[in-house]
């Protein structure tokens, strides 16, 4: 163990940099408008805070059970037209007091969550994902055909306040965004160090021997799954409030539920911090984007080559990666000169050394 | 006292008999082992008693309630654990993690509390180093040795404490140094209190293990008996040799 200590990568100090990080993040976070104020800044932060909620939420379904659901943003939809119905029948003004029916709006997504999940989750695999699309086109079709109800094609519109006027209308919805964000990671972060976290990563390896084990799966994965459409529902609410007009093809939009999968994705499947990395990546540059060449959608192209990119050379992307980054490193400062014979722990007869850390780079 | 008892087992896949009214019994506090040449339907038994396949019909009792069409994870609450041929371990989680997956009894709140961890990876360490095993405690399955599986996915399933455990060939591809070490932990887990019913092709390993032998052959257990019994069984021979 001959590392220079001035330089050694012990745990405990990984782990007061990660801490620090978050600090900085949130501080950041926190601020943000203070720095920056104009609209277009605070408008991309409102897009870019979202989707940090929205990856982070789908990657308690997708990421910890490994079931990807391409379909999330039905409930995304579902949660914005829930909040835009109860806002105009109920005749609020607008104004932060609206904000209190967004976990009415999450409450009525559990319910729609519920039922999908009984069904979809009788399927696995490839079958899993080709029937959450379904019910995500099948929402859609009713957003525009039940004209009574959802204003069909021609859009629900939404009350806005005009005392919000010029450089803050942004700003309230920006801090919901975060709250929903911060409230989601905490719900991810606290998951994953649970026993029912590791329940649900435990289904992701090999669902029939969770089952072996006792693990419950059917009602696990149901309950990620609602956990995760309850958050995705509130966050699509405050969008709905935020963006004051809905069409069904923009709240069902088949690219919201594909971004979020691809920035848990590129950030790390099954990490806390991989989908708030991915969004954070993602998002913006997507904006930039769209603005600089217009609507032409020509940003689907860039979102296929980073996905292309990310299967290639990211497989599971980045957090993992630079994790074992960081492990290896550790492990040759510490092996040292002597790195020979020292390193293995004590073998028992006619057993295999146990894994290095270029073994545990080239497992899955 | 038997712990677990089945009568008159039936399950046929297609038009392929595979457990044909079988009846067997393990008496509590024995290890049984249960032989018979490939595809009799051993295995097709396990996964019977275990719940991963319904039964065409047939009862299945464990203590004094039936089990027989539950599915797995209730039948782990109740008491039977079981490994698979080929060791089945959770390759991306590190071995420690495997060993604090089992969920018995759990109720919803045992699950959401943090609380019993501290204690849990406690016992998790214990049975590691029990197994000799508590070196690789951090190191992922999926990087384990072939050995190192058999030992942690036998460590696993007895986290949760239960009664009977079914082994699908504990000494199917290892050396004899480590088969000797899984059937000394398998003979200490015994005698501390655990029934086990396992299947083998090791003759040897078997006949030195149980106490008691069942012998399937299509489907039906046609013998049963110490190892002596067994092995000078006529039936038994013409089993294995075809006649």
């Amino acid at each position: 163990m001959s590392g220079t200590r001035t330089l050694a990568i012990t745990p405990g100090r990984v782990t007061a940099l990660k801490g620090l990080a978050m600090l900085l993040v949130a501080i950041l976070a926190l601020i943000l408008p203070l720095i920056a104020p104009d609209p277009a800044t605070t408008g991309m932060a409102v897009f870019t805070v979202m989707y940090i909620g929205l990856a982070s939420a789908w990657n308690i379904m997708g990421g910890y059970t490994g079931y990807i659901s391409l379909g999330h943003a039905a409930f995304f939809g579902f949660g914005a037209y829930s909040f835009g119905l109860m806002i105009n029948h109920l005749n609020m003004a607008p104004g932060y007091l609206p904000f209190v029916l967004v976990p009415v709006a999450g409450l009525l997504t559990a319910a729609l969550a519920v039922g999908i999940g009984w069904v979809a989750l009788r399927t696995r695999a490839a079958t899993f994902v080709i029937v959450t699309i379904a019910f995500m086109f099948m929402l859609q079709l009713l957003g525009e055909n039940l004209v009574k109800l959802t204003g069909g094609g021609a859009g629900l519109a939404l009350p806005y306040s005009h005392d919000w006027g010029g450089d803050f209308f942004n700003i309230p919805y920006y801090y919901a965004m975060l709250a929903l964000a911060v409230l989601t990671i905490g719900v991810s972060w606290w998951i994953r160090r649970s026993k029912f976290g590791l329940g649900l990563l435990a289904i992701r390896d090999d669902e029939d021997k969770a089952l072996a084990v006792g693990v419950p799966t059917r009602s696990f994965k149901l309950t990620a799954f609602v956990i995760s459409a309850v958050l995705v529902g509130m966050i699509g609410a405050v969008y709905a409030y935020y963006v004051t007009y809905l069409y069904p093809q923009f709240a069902f939009d088949p690219l919201i539920g594909i971004s979020m999968v691809l920035m848990a994705f590129l950030g790390g499947l099954g990490t806390v911090s991989g989908p708030v990395i991915g969004a954070l990546l993602l998002e913006p540059a997507q904006m930039e984007f769209a603005y600089r060449f217009g609507a032409s959608r020509l940003y689907l192209v860039f979102y296929a080559a980073v996905f292309l990119i990310v299967i290639l050379l990211l497989p599971r992307g980045i957090v993992p990666s630079v994790a074992d980054l960081v492990h290896s490193w550790r492990r040759r400062r510490q092996a040292g000169p002597t790195a020979g014979g020292s390193r293995n722990a004590p073998v028992s007869a006619g057993e295999e050394p146990p894994a290095t850390a270029q073994q545990r780079l080239a497992s899955p | 006292m038997s712990l677990l008892e089945v009568k008159d087992l039936s399950k046929r896949f297609g038009g392929v008999v595979a457990v044909d009214s079988c009846s067997l019994s393990v008496p509590a506090g024995s290890i049984t082992g249960l032989i018979g040449p490939n595809g009799s339907g051993k295995t097709t038994i396990f996964n019977l008693v275990t719940g991963f396949i319904a039964p065409d019909g047939g009862e299945v009792h464990f203590k004094t309630r039936s089990i027989a069409g539950l599915g797995p994870d209730r039948i782990y609450a109740l008491g039977i654990g079981r490994t698979f041929q080929l060791a089945r371990i959770f390759p991306r989680l590190t071995a420690l993690e495997n060993m604090l997956v089992p969920v018995r009894r759990a109720g919803l709140r045992a699950l959401l509390s943090q609380g019993q961890w501290g204690h849990e990876k406690e016992r998790a360490m214990e049975m590691l180093a029990f197994m000799d095993i508590s070196q690789v405690a951090g190191t992922l399955g999926g990087a384990l040795s072939y050995g190192q599986r058999k030992l942690l996915e036998l460590a696993a399933v007895m986290m949760a404490g239960p009664e009977l455990v079914l082994l699908d060939e504990p000494a199917g591809g290892v050396n004899p140094a480590l088969l000797e070490r899984i059937a000394e932990r398998i003979r200490q887990l015994n005698q501390q209190g655990t029934t086990f019913l396992l299947v083998e092709h090791n003759m040897g390993f078997v006949m030195n293990l149980c106490h008691e032998v069942v012998v399937v052959h299509q489907g039906r257990a046609i013998a049963k008996g110490n190892p002596r019994e067994v092995r000078e069984n006529p039936a038994v021979l013409d089993a294995y040799l075809g006649t």
